[in-house]
């Protein structure tokens, strides 16, 4: 099941990931990533894997997919709350030369 | 030698990649294999079944069948479809190569199973569906 959930701040969509990213989940996440994204109300996205257990390679074509999308608006794809098994999937396929890690400690305090 | 054996049908819908995998790791939790081989199993199990749901039944009806079967600490898992089976095994095999760009793949399915598997061995022809055969052996870290 999908518990996906997003929230917008300074125009900066946080999309707090459900705990199994696979292809079933990708298809609602990218289609509602989407509509914000072309609803203009964001330009950059912040994937949170907090909750997120299993992901597979739809993941990273979730994350590839917003990517491509933010590039052309001038914003950036961020990944916070990364486990060390999402971690490890994250860097076999060179995510990190894309998407930068954030601290959302330091996001809050406005950093 | 040791061995144990299960095999599963199940229809080609996205819901079932979650059960697939899920299963696997049940029936292979009997050699306490670590966090990371687990992790390691269930992610190339649901590489496969995603391809046979999409590319081998190009997200239409269809049937997947899994066999896992445990000798001493190897696991050997099957994942079977009668789609419409892979015109090009060694490009399919490619990282970052993908027939369905549109769908968002990321091209990285085949890459994984390699990587997070000791074993892979791809078996199609178009119009003959596909069999995926992969093992690991459970234990191999210090």
């Amino acid at each position: 099941m999908d518990n996906t959930t997003y929230s917008l701040r300074d125009r900066v969509l946080f999309v707090k990931l459900t705990k199994e990213l696979d292809h079933h989940n990708a298809i609602g996440i990218r289609y509602t990533a989407d509509e914000l994204l072309n609803q203009k109300q964001c330009d950059s996205v912040v994937f949170d894997f907090a909750n997120t257990v299993f992901m597979d390679s739809s993941g990273i074509g979730v994350i590839m997919g917003r990517y491509r999308k933010v590039r052309e608006i001038g914003g950036f794809i961020g990944v916070t709350g990364v486990g060390e098994s999402i971690n490890r999937i994250l860097e076999i396929s060179g995510m990190y030369k894309l998407v930068k890690k954030i601290d959302m400690g330091e996001m809050e305090n406005g950093n | 030698m040791e061995t144990n054996q299960m095999s599963l049908e199940f229809d080609a819908k996205s819901e079932n990649e979650a059960f697939a995998r899920i299963t696997v790791a049940a029936f292979i939790s009997q050699l306490d294999p670590t966090l990371e081989e687990l992790a390691d199993i269930k992610t190339a199990v649901s590489e496969a079944v995603t391809n046979s749901i999409i590319h081998g039944y190009d997200n239409g009806p269809g049937r997947i069948k899994m066999e896992c079967k445990l000798e001493d600490r190897d696991v050997f898992v099957t994942i079977e479809d009668k789609g419409k089976g892979i015109e090009d095994i060694e490009k399919a095999r490619e990282p970052l190569f993908t027939t369905k760009p549109e769908l968002e793949r990321s091209g990285m399915g085949f890459v994984f199973m390699e990587i997070f598997m000791d074993g892979l061995e791809v078996l199609s022809n178009p119009g003959e569906g596909c069999i995926i055969r992969m093992r690991k052996h459970i234990g191999s870290m210090a």
